[in-house]
């Protein structure tokens, strides 16, 4: 049986308040709040940590392919998917690519990968996507955009959801775009953009999948339609016919924002997590054209696994405090620098400490059981050389042992570096900044988790590394 | 392990003011100790053989020996440059003693020169080590914050108890300060102050963390067989001990961030050859690595000065104190005199040789008839630490 086999969200913990945007241009809020990437996240650690939550406990070295859709990867040329498959400690006997430039490439990829599994190509597909697309300051797209990821593991074994049909349209038009030299997403006129793109095209592709599977709005237990803003989406699933207190997915728009290529999947995840056995899920997405999609849930849903739900981090929030502070940790505006950098990044040394700093392994000595992070080749404890197995360590719990809380060491618009000593599994120690907390609420004790995040530019590149962050509130399942 | 006790002698010393040395080069700071290390020693330029320097910053490749040679003109002589963290100018003295105990040179320098305020900014960077993500974030006063909450931890400290403790060293290393001329801070502070004072890296705060200087100190070093010709009051080395710990003791399992090897190796080595069974008793005076409070603070503990756990009661009593027990700091330490990395190694042994001579700058600073005084830095935490035991008496 072909589908949906795991599903994850991500979510960045911090949310910025509309109205701290309107109140800085003296405009309206469109209300709520959206989130924001933090200053150490971008499209590739959050396509991460979807794709942790996605897989959870599977063993890793069962996946046969990873893709990657944004329109925010950090590179214009340099696969985004090698670098996701390589930090979740993916085999090398891979299939990858990325999927850019519209904001369907994330069910066009979604739709690639079920293609390729269905052709018996490989057994199992990794689909990641995230997105932190920039609108204009002051600009209604900057307070509805949000930033976000998800991911959604496609096979042909056990899956919580059988894949049904799809529909797809392809449109050429320029309502949205980006051009090279862009920061800001580029639009034309409003009504444009809404009516003739979005809903029209929208509205296309929906009627046009009942039609082409003999199906009515009322078998559909949810349709999921991601949208730029809450009140086009309502009007849209009302005009096809659709009970919008039922059978209407959530679009994430008042807490979450628009998450760009990101938002189709994220939407399919929150779906899932509430969906039943026999409930039939019809997913559409626009950009450039329209996708749809029908998903069936099986009783595979049920099965508890580990899994940090949409609920749990929708939950697990840090407010923003301005508006100024989202302007400089997205570069849109240059605040004083910090103390400069003092180790200067080398693509060789990263290359050759990938086993550490990206598939983040420890080596476990083989004579005495001593684990140490990152690998060390002979045992800090009886010295035993070259004899040590190396274990992943990325999806260990633990404790702060010690910390400090650094107010040199951080960049001037986020300056309190949490200087962390864990104590992980087996006495594992783990060195760390501390992420995605308040900096008065860490203490000795403090339970720990790890995450991915982006460390800093240097030598003309983006240099990763791990965090940790107090474990969320509200957990796993 | 052999010993060098009583083998070699410094024969004079230099030390620059320490401090926001706009004015002077790196080249004018060498100049400045080495000249007046000549000038005490009563030598000059062609009396050295060999020289070694400690210098902690330099370009990425480095500059090796050669801006001592061209600031002070001493070619044509093995000038060796050390980098060992904030050991640099103690691990200079002490591979220059060995090499005259050896009976290879007859007269040698030990130099160490530091010039931190040519960098644009006020601190000393971000990032340190060797991994540019693993580290990317690491500072000095990020790396010894962590040794404070275990401390504090252990030995059952509130959070406010333990920022007085440490608040306490600062308290009394400023009022040494103030009385020392080369000093580059003089300001005195209440426990008000410390406590009170902008947070560095919690907990320590802004007066919990030393200088950043400019400063050089120099050595002139010489066989014990031959002090006589140079001066009635030299002052021998008596021991020493140098330990290499960790750069990242961080990942290492099990370090409790209160014990520290390397301090506990490297002052029981040196204690060893200097025949001290007492340190607390025997040293009549101590120049130790207070590049935070909290530092001094562990090194109290680990050098055997205070029972573990117990430098709560001698902090207390005042026994580190100008007039105690066992004074300690007395020229301001690094927290008052300044922390130019690779000459303070030199500076602290500058401070215990006058002591050792009765001929500190100002008569109140003096310590009444020293026989036995100990310097030391501390690079890391806890990477290395090196110790020198001096004294004015041949034995």
């Amino acid at each position: 049986m072909l589908g949906i086999v795991s599903y994850g969200g991500y979510i960045p913990a911090l949310r910025l308040e509309r109205k701290l945007i309107a109140d800085a241009w003296g405009g309206n809020s469109i209300g709520g709040e959206r989130s924001v990437a933090n200053n150490d996240e971008d499209s590739i650690t959050m396509a991460v940590e979807a794709a942790v939550n996605c897989l959870n406990d599977r063993k890793r070295e069962e996946i046969e392919g990873l893709f990657f859709a944004s329109t925010t990867a950090p590179y214009q040329e340099k696969m985004s998917a090698t670098l996701i498959a390589t930090v979740l400690d993916l085999g090398r006997e891979l299939t990858t690519a990325d999927f850019a430039n519209s904001l369907r490439a994330g069910t066009a990829m979604l739709k690639t990968a079920i293609g390729l599994v269905k052709s018996g190509s490989v057994r199992n597909m990794l689909v990641t996507t995230a997105d932190c697309r920039l609108g204009y300051p002051k600009s209604d797209q900057e307070q509805a955009f949000g930033d976000g990821a998800a991911a959604i593991l496609v096979g042909d074994k056990d899956p919580v959801a059988t894949f049904e049909g799809s529909y797809s349209i392809s449109n050429e038009m320029a309502d949205v775009w980006r051009n090279p030299e862009d920061k800001f997403v580029k639009t034309w006129e409003g009504r444009f953009v809404l009516d003739e793109g979005y809903t029209a095209h929208m509205k296309e592709v929906v009627s046009g999948i009942l039609k082409k599977y003999d199906l009515r709005p009322e078998d559909i237990s949810k349709i999921i339609l991601p949208a730029p803003n809450s009140r086009t989406h309502r009007s849209l699933a009302a005009s096809l016919g659709f009970d919008v207190k039922t059978q209407v997915q959530d679009p994430l728009i008042s807490n979450v924002g628009y998450c760009g290529t990101a938002q189709p999947l994220m939407m399919l995840a929150a779906a899932l997590e509430a969906a039943k056995p026999g409930d039939v899920l019809l997913l559409a997405a626009y950009g450039d054209g329209a996708d749809a999609m029908i998903f069936k849930v099986t009783d595979q849903i049920g099965k508890s696994i580990n899994r940090c739900k949409m609920n749990t981090l929708l939950e697990n929030k840090l407010m923003f405090p301005s508006y100024v502070r989202f302007l400089s940790y997205r570069g849109i505006l240059e605040a004083q620098p910090s103390e400069p950098f003092r180790l200067f990044p080398s693509a060789t040394v990263s290359w050759r400490e990938r086993r550490s700093s990206l598939r983040c392994h420890a080596s476990r000595c083989k004579k005495c059981g001593c684990m140490t992070f990152p690998v060390q080749r002979i045992c800090y404890h009886c010295r035993s050389k070259d004899d040590y197995e190396e274990v992943r360590v990325s999806g260990m719990t633990g404790k702060v042992f010690t910390f400090t809380r650094d107010n040199l060491a951080g960049r001037s618009d986020d300056p309190i570096i949490i200087q962390t000593v864990a104590e992980l599994e087996s006495g594992l120690r783990f060195y760390a900044m501390m992420t995605d907390c308040d900096p008065d609420s860490v203490e000795l004790g403090t339970p720990v988790e790890l995450t991915f995040r982006r460390i800093y530019e240097g030598a003309g590149f983006h240099n990763y590394f791990w965090k940790l962050r107090p474990v969320r509130k509200g957990g796993t399942n | 392990m052999g010993s060098i006790k009583d083998k070699v002698a410094i024969v004079g010393m230099g030390c620059t003011k320490f401090g926001e040395r706009w004015d002077a080069s790196l080249e004018d700071l060498a100049i400045e100790a080495a000249y007046e290390a000549y000038e005490d020693a009563g030598v000059g330029p062609g009396d050295i053989q060999a020289c070694w320097v400690g210098q902690a910053s330099a370009p990425l490749i480095g500059v090796g020996g050669s801006t001592i040679a061209d600031a002070l003109k001493l070619h044509g002589i093995p000038i060796i440059r050390n980098e060992n963290w904030c050991t640099t100018a103690h691990i200079a003295l002490i591979e220059a003693c060995i090499a005259v105990a050896s009976g290879l040179y007859d007269t040698v320098m030990a130099i160490g020169v530091e010039k931190l305020k040519d960098t644009g900014y006020p601190g000393l960077g971000t990032g340190r080590g060797m991994s540019p993500v693993l580290e990317a974030r690491r500072t000095a006063p990020g790396s010894f914050g962590l040794i404070a909450k275990r401390y504090f931890e252990t030995y059952g400290l509130t959070n406010k108890e333990g920022k007085e403790l440490i608040g306490k060293i600062a308290v009394k290393n400023h009022d040494n300060g103030s009385l020392c001329p080369k000093a580059h801070f003089h300001n005195k502070v209440t426990l008000e102050q410390v406590v009170n004072a902008p947070i560095i890296a919690w907990p320590l705060g802004l007066f919990d963390c030393c200088g950043n200087s400019d400063g050089s100190a120099c050595a002139i070093i010489t066989r014990a067989d031959r002090v006589g010709s140079f001066r009635p009051d030299p002052v021998y080395l008596k021991g020493f001990g140098i330990s290499m710990d960790s750069l990242l003791p961080h990942l290492r399992p099990g370090f409790d961030w209160i014990n520290f090897n390397a301090l506990v190796d490297s002052s029981r080595k040196a204690y060893e050859m200097a025949g001290i069974k007492n340190p607390r008793e025997e040293l009549d005076v101590a120049e130790v690595h207070d590049c935070f409070t909290i530092t001094e603070l562990a090194i109290y503990e680990n050098f055997g000065f205070s029972p573990k756990g117990k430098a709560r009661e001698d902090i207390d009593s005042g026994f580190f104190a100008r007039g105690g027990g066992l004074p300690v700091n007395i020229d301001g330490g690094l927290k008052c005199f300044g922390h130019p990395v690779g000459a303070s190694g030199l500076r602290m042994t500058y401070e215990i040789y006058k002591q050792l001579q009765g001929k500190a700058d100002l008569p109140e600073r003096q310590v009444k008839n020293p026989r036995l005084g100990l310097s030391h830095t501390f690079g890391g935490p806890p990477q290395i630490s090196a110790v020198a035991i001096l004294g004015n008496e041949r034995g």
